[in-house]
Formats: structure tokens, sequence, C-alpha cells
């Protein structure tokens, strides 16, 4: 047995015959990050089933996804966040254009944005300490939504880091539930992303 | 449950007396083949077709479907192909839109019959191939109730469609079949899958169909674009200007977008040879003396080599598959890359380029081509006789051109080549997948577009017969060969007995090497000998073809090769000729899987062995 490969070619004038030719450049430098991505897509059955199942098939990992109405009718809003290098985020952007229900994405991480979550926390509360309770949720920009015998039910909004930072100092009293939205994103200034959908 | 009485339960229990066939399965009392009846939802598929200039379609009835069916005789230009197995409907209608470029048509009941398209819809999606597949579903208020024949198919065609639909109400029909019509054909071609349930399409109806312009303003999200950016042109033109070594790599894009002719312009203005995928075949005349030849993993030497000393490569139409590449960081080393493709999503996915052209390879090719500077002969005369050189190399080496005996058997590419020229390579040539399919594209010698058709992408195994019974009703007026092995050929061997029914003229070559030919050369390549499973039984396939009543011969000898060809073009219907070959003819060169192009072996085993 014996495996016979093509003589070694040489490059193209110039290029030194002894040495190694030069690795091909691929798509993406592998340092992955966060990125946001807004998406407009058509307000209709199953167009959140056609973006989750384009992730899963396309190999990302969603990390959250937030979907709503927008003030235009038949329009809809998804943020995505998802972890990925630049290049891997662009081919996912150009994989959910291929959805003929999507009609525009933008990647905002590295644009000026307010991003947003909401979370409900159901603390366990005792008669002695109810009142620290709702004294730390006051502070820390919360507002009490429900109260019970045992619980007090506290709602958050603000940044990844400002509702973590809310759902550390209740944790001491004992969480019984936690819900979080996942963010929604909005650029600063001037542009719409719904403006810049054409109809 | 819904509650008894309600409206919800009344019609589910009336949608289950209609499965039970206990109800009025007719909505209206129809009075002749075109009397009074009510117009309802299966009439608005018939229309649809005929607007869209549908001819045929191939399809397969069931409960649900029988609607549509008993419409169907009011409709005698549509031509209905009753196929024997739902897949087979797929690939014909695939094989249809590959040779005529229009959209293909298959339908199916639901359940099972939707679940058989799967695979031609699948190998439709990886081939970038516009069919539009109609599938009935149950009754609307059973959906999601597991009624009988019942399957979530559009939750299963979903991620390999285009774009797909449920369609509950027949006032949608219209809109939604000439949506699918349009996305399928538009910009980068693809299957879309239109489920309709059984209550729809027998619902009387008086919805219009639309024109195109508003089928456009109802799909504000699919606007693909078709003309390349003047400022990349520009850079593509200098990258051109700048080249020494340039090559151009032709993928299944020329073709759809008939771009043959500017590509040929820009090859000969830039003097540049063309290399082809798979897909590509066919895009430019092999006796062309810039073709030259086809690339990848059994691809030819010299190309291979080529693209891999290239210092450019002008790509169109084509996306960088491994089978192409092979290991993609030794890929083409010395090569700045200008990719152009329609779908914006294929550009730096698998390769990094430098120039990125989104648009329709037809559209970007002449608009390029006057931007490009001629180049003279003298400046690429070192260049070509090289390669020249190096194309002679390869052509004389031991696995090419073996001669007409391999082992005291039939060898393989000599019948191909042969089958070639006895249909003076005007014939539409349809190859299955495998050994078979290398060959095919390797040694038939293709001098025309659209006539060579192959599984490219998902490789689909008895994609060959039905594939070619398609073509063969596209009226090319081309002669069709299906190019198959034995493997591939039991896979869908239940369509021959529909090429009798309808008496389609297709000429099967079977090459018969009693084995699962390409799985046996990795086997003995890559698994040490380990041949498990890689030795297939076969019937005696003249009496196979008898039973099914299709005239056949066999060749096992050089000399029997021209004769049982002959024999086959004189049938008017189709035919077959079986034809026993080597058992272990090896395709070569071959680029193991997570190698580079200059790792080919060409060779295995010393002459002796």
């Amino acid at each position: 047995m014996s495996t016979q490969s093509a003589p070694a070619q040489g490059g193209p004038q110039g290029a030194p015959a002894h040495a190694a030719p030069p690795s091909r450049a691929l798509p993406g430098g592998g340092d992955q990050r966060l990125h946001r991505l807004v998406a407009s897509v058509v307000d209709k059955p199953g167009v959140l089933n056609r973006v989750a199942s384009l992730m899963r098939a396309r190999n990302f990992n969603i990390d959250s996804l937030a979907v709503s109405r927008t003030d235009r009718e038949g329009l809809s809003r998804m943020t995505i966040t998802l972890h990925g290098d630049d290049v891997a985020v662009e081919q996912a952007t150009k994989q959910l254009y291929r959805l003929i229900d999507v009609l525009k994405v933008q990647d905002v991480t590295s644009e000026p944005t307010v991003q947003h979550e909401l979370a409900l926390v159901k603390v366990r509360v005792t008669d002695s300490n109810r009142a620290e309770v709702l004294k730390l949720v006051e502070l820390t920009r919360g507002r009490v939504v429900d109260v019970s015998a045992e619980t007090v039910i506290a709602e958050i909004s603000g940044t990844e880091a400002e509702v973590d930072n809310f759902v550390a100092c209740v944790r001491e009293f004992g969480i019984r539930e936690l819900v979080r939205t996942g963010a929604v994103v909005m650029t600063r200034g001037g542009t719409s992303i719904e403006e810049a959908v054409k109809r | 449950m819904p509650a008894a009485g309600s409206r919800h339960a009344a019609a589910i229990e009336r949608a289950q007396r209609e499965m039970l066939h206990e109800g009025a399965s007719s909505p209206a009392v129809r009075t002749g083949a075109h009397g009074t009846r009510q117009r309802i939802g299966a009439d608005v598929v018939c229309e649809a077709l005929l607007r869209q200039g549908v001819d045929v379609f191939f399809s397969y009835p069931g409960g649900v479907i029988l609607p549509l069916y008993d419409v169907l005789g009011d409709y005698p230009e549509l031509r209905h192909v009753l196929v024997r197995h739902e897949q087979g409907g797929a690939h014909a209608a695939d094989g249809y839109a590959r040779v005529t470029g229009r959209v293909g048509v298959c339908m199916g009941t639901s359940g099972p019959g939707a679940t058989n398209l799967v695979t031609g819809i699948g190998t439709a999606m990886l081939d970038s191939v516009p069919i539009v597949a109609i599938t009935g579903n149950v009754p609307a208020a059973l959906i999601g109730k597991d009624a009988f024949q019942e399957i979530d198919i559009n939750g299963i065609t979903l991620p390999m469609t285009k774009h797909n639909y449920l369609v509950r109400d027949a006032d949608e029909l219209p809109r939604v079949l000439a949506e699918a019509f349009h996305i399928a054909r538009t910009g980068r071609p693809g299957p879309v899958h239109v489920d309709i349930t059984k209550d729809a399409l027998q619902q009387e109806t008086h919805a219009g169909h639309p024109s195109l312009d508003e089928v456009m303003a109802g799909l504000p999200g699919f606007r693909p674009t078709m003309d390349g950016n003047h400022r990349q042109l520009k850079l593509a033109a200098a990258e051109i200007a700048a080249a020494e070594r340039p090559v151009i790599l032709a993928g299944h894009g020329v073709l759809h977008a008939r771009a043959e002719g500017e590509l040929r312009a820009l090859a000969e203005k830039i003097q540049a040879p063309v290399a082809w995928t798979l897909l590509g075949v066919g895009a430019i005349d092999e006796r062309h003396p810039l073709a030259y030849g086809y690339m990848g993993m059994h691809g030819w030497k010299h190309v291979n080599r080529a693209i891999q000393s290239a210092d450019l490569l002008v790509a169109v139409g084509m996306r960088f598959d491994d089978r192409v590449t092979g290991n993609v960081r030794t890929y083409a080393p010395y090569a700045r890359i200008v990719h152009v493709d329609i779908d914006p999503a294929e550009i730096g996915k698998n390769v990094a380029v430098e120039v990125p052209i989104v648009g329709d390879a037809k559209r970007v090719l002449a608009a390029l081509g006057p931007m490009v500077e001629p180049v003279p002969a003298e400046r690429r005369a070192d260049y070509l006789d090289q390669l020249a050189g190096w194309r002679k190399d390869s052509e004389a080496t031991s696995w090419h051109g073996s001669g007409a005996w391999r082992d005291g058997y039939l060898s393989a590419d000599y019948v191909v080549q042969k089958i070639g020229e006895l249909t003076d390579h005007e014939a539409i040539y349809v190859g299955d997948v495998g050994q078979n399919q290398m060959w095919l594209a390797r040694y038939a010698g293709f001098r025309h577009p659209n006539t060579h058709v192959s599984s490219g992408g998902l490789g689909t195994m008895g994609f060959s017969v039905p594939a070619a019974m398609g073509a063969a009703r596209g009226g090319t007026g081309r002669e069709v060969w299906a190019i198959t092995g034995d493997g591939g050929f039991q896979m869908t061997l239940q369509e021959l007995m529909t090429l009798v029914q309808d008496q389609i003229p297709v000429k099967i070559a079977l090459f018969d090497n009693k084995k699962l030919g390409m799985i046996r050369q990795w086997q003995e390549i890559i698994y040490a000998g380990n041949y498990h499973s890689a030795h297939l039984l076969g019937p005696d396939y003249l009496k196979l073809a008898a039973a099914f009543g299709i005239p056949a011969v066999k060749a096992s000898r050089p000399e029997e090769v021209d004769d049982a060809v002959r024999f086959a073009q004189g049938v008017e219907g189709p035919a077959l000729v079986w034809f026993e070959i080597a058992g272990e003819q090896n395709v070569f060169p071959m680029m193991p899987a997570g190698k580079g192009l200059s790792d080919l072996i060409e060779q295995w085993g010393g002459p002796d062995e």
C-alpha cells in the first residue's frame, strides 16, 4: 500500500519553493463575546419558531430572546442575545435575513444602547424581617408588587448587572421563585430600526 | 376538551365524520366536467398551477388530498404523473426543475405521504432547486389531535425549505400559492412547501389570484439583491487586472442565472481557465480551450493543482463546500478570492474572501465584463502552457483511461465515456450518488448547460431514476439517461412502473458492480479493508425489467457496450441497460476527508495488487 501525494507546487511567481504555503484565512477570529441583535419581523404565527429553529440548526446558542409587538401594525420585534465571535454572529444575521419573514436585523452590540430586563422575585419573609426586605427593595430601585404573610414579590428592571445585583441582595432572605425576561434593547439617540424597515 | 355543544366541538365532530366519510364529502353538486359547481380550494390549487405555467406535476393521492383529485378531471391541461412513492415525485419535480429552469411541482397526502416527500425536499434545498411541494393535511379542527395520518409536517419541513405555509382557509390559497412560486424561483432558488387542510381544499371561495406586484408587496422581507455593488465590481476588476494566475470557479449559480454566455465571455476576455463544481458541470462547454475541469474531492488533479497555485479565484455561484475545498486552511493558499453569490449568507461562511459581490451571476458578470481590461493571450502564455502540461500529466496517469477492461470486467469510466459519445453529448444525464456520480461528472463530456443533473449537496441515493423521470417530462427534446449504481437503483426502482404507465422515455444505465462502490472504496482506503455491508445482492435485472415490461439488455464486455446503448436508444419508451462492471474499481484521484486539495490519493496499491 502506498499513497502518493501531489508534489509541492510552489506558489505564484516569487513565492519561495521551500517555504510552507501560507494558511488560508478562515472566517472569524474565535474571540467570543456577547452580542445583541435586534430584529424586526413580520408579526405572524410561527415566526418565533422559524428564528429559534434556524439558530439551533446553524449551531448558534441563544442566551436570551425577547419578543413583542411594536407600535407598527404587523411588525414584531425580537431582541436576541448570543455569544459568538464577530464573524459567526454576522453569519447568524445573514442567515436570519434568509427567512422570508425577517425584515431587518441589526447587531447593536457596539452601539450606545439602553438595555433593560425585568425580573420578578418571590422572596421569603417573616414578620420580623418584612420591613427590612421592603426597605432593601426600595433602596435597590425595586418595587414591591405583592405581599403575603410569607412572601413578597419584588419587581426590578434595569441592566443585566443591576438585576444581578438586586437578586444577590435579596438572596440572603431566601428566593422562592425567580423569573427574568431577558434583555430588550433600544439604541440611544435619533435612530429607529422600525423606521428603517421599508414597507 | 371543548364543552359539548360548543361551536368548536361541533366543528371537530363534523371533521371527524368527514374523516370517516360519513358526512357530505362534496361541498356542492357538480353538474359536469366544466359545469356549474362551486369553486373550491382544490380549484384554486389547479388554477394557480396553470397560472404559474405548470404543465405537469408528480403526485400520489391519499385521504385528505382527495378533494383535489376530485376536481383534477376538470383541468385536462394539467398533466398528472402518478408516481409510486412520494419521494419519487419530489425527485421528479426536482429533475424537471433542473433541466427546464421552471418550478417543479410535487404533491402528496398528509402523514406518510408528506414525510415521504421530505428526502426530496431536502435534496432540492441543498442544491437550491425551485420546487413547490403541496401536501394535504387533516381538517383544521383536527390539527394537533393526532388524527389519522396527521403529522406536524410544517414543523418537519421548516428547516429544510426556503419557506413553508400551512393554509386553513381557502381564501388564503391564491395568495399563498402565488407567493410560494415567487419565492421558489426568485433570488437563490429553493423548495417551498404548502400544507393545505382538507377543509380548505373543500371550502367554497371567491378569492382572486394576486398579481406579481401584489405578491411582492406582501413580502416586504423578500428582496433578493440582483445587481452587484458598483464599488465591489471595481475592486473585482482591479483584482483581475493584477492577477497572473487567475482561475474562475463556476458553480450551480451560473446555471440558475443562465449566465453561461457571460461566464465564457469573461473567461475569454481575461484568459482565465474555468473550473467547475459538481453542480457547475455544463457551465462551460468542455471542449472550450479555457474549460479546465471538474474540481474537488474527486476532481481532476490538474484542476485542484491550478486552484492550489492560483493567485486569484473568481468564484461565481458556488459556496466553497467541503467537497470542494477539503481542509480549508490549506485551500488555495496563494489566492485572493472574488466571490460572487446571490445569497449574502454564503459569502464568508466557509472561507474568508477579499472581494464579496452579492448578486445574480448573470447580472454581475454582465456588469463586470466591460469593467475589466482584455488580457492579451501572450501575457498568459506561460501560465496556460503550464496548465496544459499539468492536464496532460493528470489525464495520462493510471487512474484515468484505464481502458475498457478492469480485472476482466468492464471499466466504468469507459462505459460512461461511451454513453457520452454515442449520445453525441447531447442527452441529459442524471447521476445517482457515489462512484457512478463521480464517473459521470468526470468522463461523460458535457457541452450544454442543464444537461447534467446530480444530487450534490444532500447526496441522495436513489435520486437518479425518479429525477430522470421528471427531466424527461421537461419537454427539452433531449434524450434522458439515468446513470445509476446498483445501490441507488434498488432504493427507488418502484418508479420503473411509473415510467411504463406514462411511457416516459428514460434510458437507464445501471452500473452494477454488486457493491456499494463508494462505501467499498472508503472501507478499502480509510477503514483498512473492513468491508462491512459493502457487498450488495441484486436481482436478475433482465427479469426485473421484463416483469415491469421494460426492454432491457445486458453488457458485460467492452464490445457489447455500443450495441447495448444503441438498443436503449432504439426503444421508444423506457429502456434499461445492465452494465456489469468491475467490482473493485475506485474513483481516483481522491481527497480523503479532512485532507487538502494537495493531498490527493491517485492510486491505491501497486500495479500488481
